[in-house]
């Protein structure tokens, strides 16, 4: 037995017995514990199997540096792998399994790797696995697939919610340990907004775990205390279970607050997990600093342990990580370590100390060999005894867990995502933070301060100075009195030499000081390059614990300091922070919002079927009994609308208000076509261009009176044409006396389409709405028989003669269902957006299935629409540009195929006859194509070079995607009614 | 020092101790044939293939920060052929086929993974666009597959089919696209061009461009003043800098693209999935990372980190496309710095001064190009003339009217 | 600058209120000028790594376009003013 619970002590729940499982094996732990702790009490020291090598690794850390201790917790759909055993809190009923094995974690096939190893050195894999030619994907690849990774994701839907906030305060401490908690105190006292957030269950930091003793009592009673007090105050929020992982511009902090991860039944009630966005006018970053493992021969092996770890595991979870413990240290802490398993029974082997001397104190009796190093370790899957190298003699001592320690560096992650690097400090030979400024300043054990008293003095005096910068006279609160404390100093060591044995730097990844020799030979010494080619730094730990050593070694090799190696880069996440939590509430059908149209609900009672456009959703075809497809309603509504009279809702297009004495010039430079002179109470077609001279958009332009146009866009652009409008009033033509709003919501609008739609309407609408009364393109406010007010538009988007009518959205469906009631002696129908297009492309009319943002008006077959005798409009001045008027640009034709019962798709492409598909030959694309029930075959209109040429050509309609291949004839678009005779009836 | 089977057991038998240096450190010579200023992906191919193809081998490269810094280190990896317009179809799988022959012709693992590409449908018109494209791919020779939901669902059963806000109703697939161990391909070209005599000059920056009587005669740069007969310009991000040393003014904007990277996974995902409901990609790296990103950030910008909001948009389209992806846990983001072009196309051209030639405009594309890119730029530096593949590529094409615009966006470089 | 915008309208927003349109630094050129004025003004970006001017569309709020003036580099944000009032002083 190696770990093992101490009869006392720790502050765990001893009163709360929890039960859950590990691999399969109950065990029992207490409120308070953490998976490791718990683990280790249960002297369950093998956790995981390591990435490459597939190695036996127990728990090395007590916090989110863990790169051993790697389990997936529950199950089902409810699984999270790859979390870090040292940070999971306890509960009962907890189930935890390791990753990377198979068949077990004992016996795990994939550690034969190792064997390998001498040839799977650094970026090995760049210089093999490629002969045969073949093979590399065959063979070598899903066989390094499947060895790597970590966890396994289920990819199930999570049955957890989400959610996202927002927070504001004067101070953001991230930290509650000794600086962050006296930090809060002072601004809080203070009376400033203070959010203090804290990754940990339970506040206070190092203060549970410390063994000197504030203001004569236990530093966790200290702890309590201060956290009841902030707890007290209203202007200070305290965030446990809270990460931050980001800092953003703006000093804008991202966090995830772990809300329900921690109890077996989440309940329904809360969410899992609750990103916040905290925006702080300043920041003090007391995060600590983290401690260095050494890098000595068979330091993976599992009972080797940071020194701090094992101090933390007796003092806060009252476990024993050993019952014999050496020490390995270059520094003060491991004796720290040492002193506390010490008083608490624990028998310590030997104190193997790199420097030749110091004035650490050693627990009596207690075997300190100076001068001298780890060079083995012995034992398979947990470690047995060491072998320690002095003066060239070498002897094994019997050991069960060993606490190394190779001195400490500032937590400085955050202060460095913005693009600063950290300092290097030859005092502290450590690792700095940057000055970032006064938004984030780094206070206590981050800020370099190594001392309990030290950090406890800078939390004050630093709050009081950022209180002193908003405008309060704050005197910092005199700190606690510290007892028990003593001297603190280490000397960096980077590498123990003389390792018998792979000398981990990067546990994860498996990546020994050798790799970093190889890498260096091969060019890789630059640290950036050396982290890619021998991905140290790269785990899930994200070199927490291994960069450091890892830069110390390349610095070595290199014969320069550290300061000149510099770090690699950091960046969000501080820990990793899971899709769900990043993502809130946006998710399934919410993920982003939904429209619908005022006519919603005419159209569900009339049958329909809904599709999706952009947010909208929008009615499709209207099926009714014994229709068995989409097909034979949809050639029901076209004809019945050719013959007699449908409904359409068309309230999704974009409409615009335009007023002002300026409304007609500033619509005549938006379109390419004149507007200027448009007559009250006229519509016309309008085309807008981009200022390079390609459509934007089209629609139509009413005239109301002088000062008010009305104009639509397409529902796909709505936003965009009002976005562009604002920008053209706004930042080009400010001058001009023009308002304009956005009104699409506001009016419930619906195409009455067909012969009988005169008949139809004049039924329900106050006034002659005769062809000589209300001529084509005639748009006027109108009132209703029933008194509502609306405006009526005679235009079409059908070729039928057809009047489109406008009313207050609240309106719509009550209108609607008059038209309907009215319409039925007429034989109306409800149609759809489907026999719409229909509709359209018989008569050869373009949506943005045409205009798709690289087709010009002449392109179009709009080429008068150009009113290039207007001085100015967007896009006037390029469209002259040569590529867009050459010859054989593709220009807008219609294909009917040449045997009728020829299908014939969008997106196919075209060729002439007798030719070959290449890219040199492609002559064009349809794009857009149906079945035509008036003329019963099918139509396209397609996109042909030189097309207006070549009518009664014959070409190749190309649809290799679908295997098709048919032969049509270029044709007019105009395919139903040329000559407009049903349009103005 | 060229890899085989036999040289890998002789070193592993010799403790590894006798690997050689991928490339070598040289100092500056006074003068190059040929000096290309970047040492990212596109940089390093160009001067592989100048020497190896073109025999241009007095050539080098001068790189401000280390080897692969740049793009080429910071994007997710995706290889693929499939464009929908002339000008772009023809070079991306003249891409894809060095891509198909690279490990073998640089004697280096560059992972190319052909695991495909397919790119979600969730409406009619977005199928129908696909379709043009797919088309348009066969039109040059390339398979491309239409696969309808019922299909998908076998082949990918983990997307949102029942709950999505936008039906996953199929997907245009390309079997032969997929991805690549990124800087292993900035190493393996390094490695090559060096073998050929390149000069691979890091942590060199061009501060300034020498000009006499119309030509460039040589760079300033932070280890002294490098003489050379042709310069070519292979920026990325930072290439309106460098080309407004020598007075050129470019049709580029900088912008800011996040990527990200979740902790390592037991192989899931095993395509490269594009979402059709957003701008969302993903893919599964061999050290099992799924690797994906979306938009750009949306602002110009030459910081290489990207804001909150837009991490949270890449999140909220990748658990809309994959419901699973909840649980998962992101690792790192990080941001690369794209020439982001008019027409969401690339330039590579010669320039108003005759010796001095211009490679950039990549977007967010510029990955998958790396060999086409240096081959093409290659040719184009060595015989002055316009590789066929490149033609539509030109710089001028903008004022002549001759946009390659993919997304038809027109001349707004945070739309493509 | 990345995470909030001080739109001079409605105070301290969120950047995903905002559509960014782009270079705010060019005037639009008047019909008759050069083609070569027409296609600059279009096409060609002086992307400078530093300070720049920006169109923001604050879409999400009181819909003005605002130039924002800051640096590329650092994301510094300098000031923020409405778009006719950016017009205004390019007058003065």
């Amino acid at each position: 037995m190696t770990g093992y619970r101490l009869s006392s002590g720790g502050l765990v729940d001893r009163s709360q017995s929890l039960s859950f499982t590990f691999e399969g094996r109950p065990l029992r732990g207490f409120a308070g514990d953490t998976l490791a702790s718990a683990l280790l009490a249960n002297d369950q020291l093998l956790v995981g199997r390591s990435f490459k090598y597939h190695r036996p690794r127990g728990i090395v850390s007590a916090g989110p540096s863990e790169p051993n201790a790697l389990v997936t917790i529950g199950s089902g759909a409810r699984t999270d792998a790859n979390t870090k055993a040292t940070v999971a809190e306890l509960y009962g009923g907890l189930t935890a399994n390791s990753q990377n094995r198979w068949p077990s974690l004992g016996f795990d096939v994939g550690a034969v790797s190792g064997l390998l190893s001498p040839f799977l050195g650094a970026g090995f894999y760049y210089k093999t696995f490629m002969w045969p030619k073949q093979f590399w994907e065959r063979v070598y690849e899903p066989f390094i697939r499947r060895a790597a990774g970590l966890g396994r994701a289920v990819l199930e839907p999570d049955p957890e919610t989400y959610e996202k906030s927002w927070a504001f305060c004067d101070l953001l401490v991230v930290g509650a340990g000794p600086s962050g908690l006296m930090a809060a105190l002072t601004a809080g006292r203070a009376g400033l907004r203070v959010i203090v957030a804290d990754e940990d269950f339970r506040l206070g930091g190092s203060l549970l775990s410390t063994t000197e003793t504030i203001d004569g009592g236990a530093a966790s009673v200290f702890a309590d205390r201060a956290v009841a007090e902030l707890q007290s105050l209203p202007n200070v929020t305290l965030l446990s279970r809270t990460t931050v992982f980001g800092w953003y511009d703006d000093n804008v902090f991202g966090a995830v607050e772990r809300v329900q991860k921690h109890v077996a039944e989440p309940s329904s009630k809360h969410v899992s997990e609750r990103v916040w966005r905290i925006v702080a006018k300043r920041a003090l970053l007391a995060t600590g600093a983290e401690e260095r493992p050494l890098v000595f021969g068979g330091n993976d092996r599992p009972g080797v342990m940071m020194a701090g770890a094992m101090t933390t595991y007796a003092e806060r979870y009252g476990v024993a990580a050993g019952k014999s413990v050496a020490i390995f240290t270059s520094g003060s802490a491991g004796y720290r370590t040492a002193r506390a398993l010490s008083a608490k029974g624990v028998a310590i082997a030997a104190i193997v100390d790199a420097r030749a001397e110091s004035g650490d104190r050693a627990p009596d009796g207690i075997r300190v060999i100076r001068s001298a190093s780890i060079v083995d370790t012995k034992g398979r899957q947990r470690l047995k005894g060491i072998v320690v190298e002095r003066s060239g003699f070498e002897e094994l001592i019997a050991c069960d867990a060993v606490g190394m320690s190779g001195g400490w560096s500032p937590v400085v992650h955050l202060a460095c995502q913005r693009g600063a690097k950290p300092i290097w400090s030859e005092e502290l030979q450590a690792f700095t933070a940057p000055d970032v400024g006064g938004g984030l300043r780094p206070v206590g054990a981050a800020n370099g301060v190594f001392t309990l008293a030290g950090c406890l003095s800078d939390g004050a005096e630093k709050a009081a100075a950022v209180a002193a910068e908003l405008g309060l006279n704050v005197t910092p609160a005199a700190p606690p009195v510290v007892d028990g404390e003593e001297t603190s100093s280490f000397v960096a060591l980077w590498y123990v030499p003389g390792a018998k044995s792979k000398a981990f730097v990067d546990f994860q990844n498996d990546v020994h000081a050798k790799d970093l020799g190889l890498a260096l030979r091969e060019g890789f010494g630059h640290v950036e390059h050396a982290k890619r080619y021998t991905t140290n730094g790269m785990a899930t730990d994200q070199g927490k614990l291994s960069n450091i050593n890892a830069v110390g070694i390349l610095a070595g090799m290199r014969g320069v300091s550290p300061a000149e190696v510099g770090t690699t880069t950091f960046r969000p996440f501080y820990t990793p922070v899971s899709f769900g939590a990043l993502a809130g509430a946006a998710r399934d059908e919410h993920a982003v919002p939904a429209r619908k149209s005022p006519l919603h609900g005419w159209a569900t009672k009339n049958g329909a079927t809904f599709v999706e456009a952009g947010l909208w959703y929008r009615s499709a075809w209207f099926p009714r009994a014994g229709e068995k497809t989409w097909r034979e309603s949809v050639d029901r509504e076209v004809l019945n609308v050719r013959a007699n009279v449908g409904l359409c809702d068309v309230s999704t297009l974009g409409k615009i208000e335009v007023f002002g004495p300026d409304a007609a010039e500033f619509l005549n430079r938006l379109y390419c076509n004149p507007v200027l002179k448009l007559p009250v109470g006229k519509a016309r077609y309008g085309l807008m261009l981009r200022e390079d001279g390609f459509v934007f958009d089209d629609g139509t332009v009413s005239r109301f009176d002088e000062e008010h146009f009305f104009v639509t866009t397409t529902t796909a652009m709505a936003g965009p044409v009002m976005a562009h409008m604002e920008y053209c009033a706004q930042a080009l033509w400010p001058e001009l006396e023009v308002r304009f709003t956005s009104s699409t919501d506001q009016w419930a609008q619906m195409a009455v389409a067909g012969p009988k739609a005169p008949a139809v309407l004049q039924q329900i609408v106050d006034g002659d709405i005769s062809d000589d009364a209300f001529p084509f393109l005639s748009a006027r406010k109108i009132v209703l028989k029933s008194g509502v007010s609306a405006r009526l538009f005679r235009i079409s988007f059908s070729g039928e003669l057809a009047f489109e009518l406008a009313v207050p959205a609240g309106y719509g469906e009550a209108v609607a269902d008059q038209i309907m009631e009215a319409g039925r002696p007429h034989d109306i129908c409800a149609y759809g957006v489907e026999a719409l297009n229909v509709l359209r492309l018989e008569k050869g009319l373009l949506t943005h299935a045409e205009f798709d943002g690289r087709v010009t008006p002449d392109d179009a077959g709009l080429g008068r629409m150009l009113s290039m005798q207007k001085a100015d409009f967007i896009g006037k001045r390029l469209s002259a540009r040569y590529g867009l008027t050459a010859a054989d640009r593709m220009q807008l034709v219609g294909l009917k195929p040449v045997d009728a019962d020829k299908d014939m798709r969008a997106g196919a492409h075209l060729l002439k006859e007798g030719t070959k598909p290449s890219t040199l030959n492609d002559q064009g694309w349809v794009s857009s194509a149906g079945f035509s029930p008036v003329l019963g075959h099918a139509i396209a209109l397609a996109f042909l070079k030189s097309g207006r040429e070549r009518y009664g050509e014959k070409v190749i309609v190309f649809d290799k995607l679908r295997d098709q291949e048919i032969v049509a004839e270029v044709c007019d678009p105009v395919f139903v009614d040329p000559q407009n005779m049903k349009l103005k009836a | 020092m060229r890899y085989s089977a036999f040289s890998l057991v002789r070193n592993a038998l010799s403790g590894n101790l006798n690997w050689k240096p991928q490339w070598r450190q040289p100092q500056p010579k006074p003068h190059y044939d040929v000096i290309i200023v970047g040492g990212g992906g596109h940089g390093l191919s160009t001067a592989y293939y100048l020497a190896k193809e073109f025999g241009v081998k007095n050539v080098a490269v001068l790189e401000k920060g280390y080897l692969g810094s740049g793009n080429v280190g910071r994007n997710t990896t995706i290889v693929r052929s499939n464009y929908m317009l002339p000008g772009n179809e023809p070079f991306y799988e003249f891409s894809m086929k060095l891509w198909e022959g690279l490990e073998q012709d640089l004697n280096y693992n560059v992972m190319l993974s052909q695991r495909g590409v397919i790119m979600l449908y969730h409406s009619d018109g977005q199928r129908d666009a696909y379709v043009r494209r797919g088309n348009a791919m066969w039109m040059e020779g390339v398979a491309a597959e239409l696969i309808e939901r019922a299909q998908l669902k076998k082949m990918i059963p983990f997307l949102n089919y029942d709950h999505a806000r936008y039906p996953i109703l199929g997907g245009l697939l390309q079997r032969r696209a997929g991805t690549a161990r990124h800087d292993a391909v900035a190493w393996g070209y390094a490695r090559g061009a060096d073998r050929h005599g390149v000069d691979i000059i890091e942590h060199c920056e061009v501060t300034g461009i020498r000009r006499e009587n119309g030509v460039v005669t040589g760079v300033e740069t932070s280890k002294g003043f490098i003489g050379c007969g042709k310069l070519a310009l292979a920026a990325a991000g930072n290439s309106s800098r460098v080309g407004e040393m020598a007075g050129l003014k470019l049709p580029l904007e900088s912008h800011v693209l996040q990527a990200f990277v979740t902790e390592g996974l037991k192989p899931c995902i095993d395509h490269v999935i594009v979402y059709g409901g957003g701008h969302f990609y993903i893919s599964q790296s061999d050290k099992g990372g799924l690797v994906f990103g979306a938009e750009i950030d949306g602002y110009s910008s030459y910081a290489q980190r990207g804001n909150l909001a837009t991490a949270e948009h890449v999140m909220e389209e990748g658990v809309a496309m994959i419901p699973g992806l909840s649980r998962v846990r992101v690792l790192r983001a990080w941001g690369g710095v794209m020439d982001m072009s008019m027409d969401g196309s690339p330039i590579i051209d010669r320039t108003s001064i005759d010796n001095l030639y211009l490679n950039c405009g990549w977007c967010y594309g510029g990955f998958k190009a790396t060999p086409a890119s240096g081959y093409c730029f290659a040719h184009l530096i060595a015989r002055n003339d316009t590789h066929p593949v490149a033609r539509a590529l030109r710089l001028d094409r903008f004022a002549r009217g001759y946009a390659v615009d993919e997304a038809g966006a027109g001349p707004q470089p945070n739309l493509h | 600058m990345a995470s909030l915008i001080t739109c001079p309208h409605c105070g301290v927003r969120p950047k995903e209120e905002f559509a960014i349109r782009g270079d705010a630094s060019r005037g639009r050129p008047e019909p008759m000028d050069s083609d070569e004025a027409w296609h600059d003004y279009v096409y060609v970006r002086a992307n400078p790594r530093g300070r720049t001017f920006e169109h923001w569309h604050h879409i999400a709020g009181c819909r003005r376009f605002l130039v924002v003036e800051r640096d590329t580099a650092t994301h510094e944000v300098y000031s923020v003013v409405d778009a006719v009032e950016f017009l205004q002083r390019a007058e003065r």
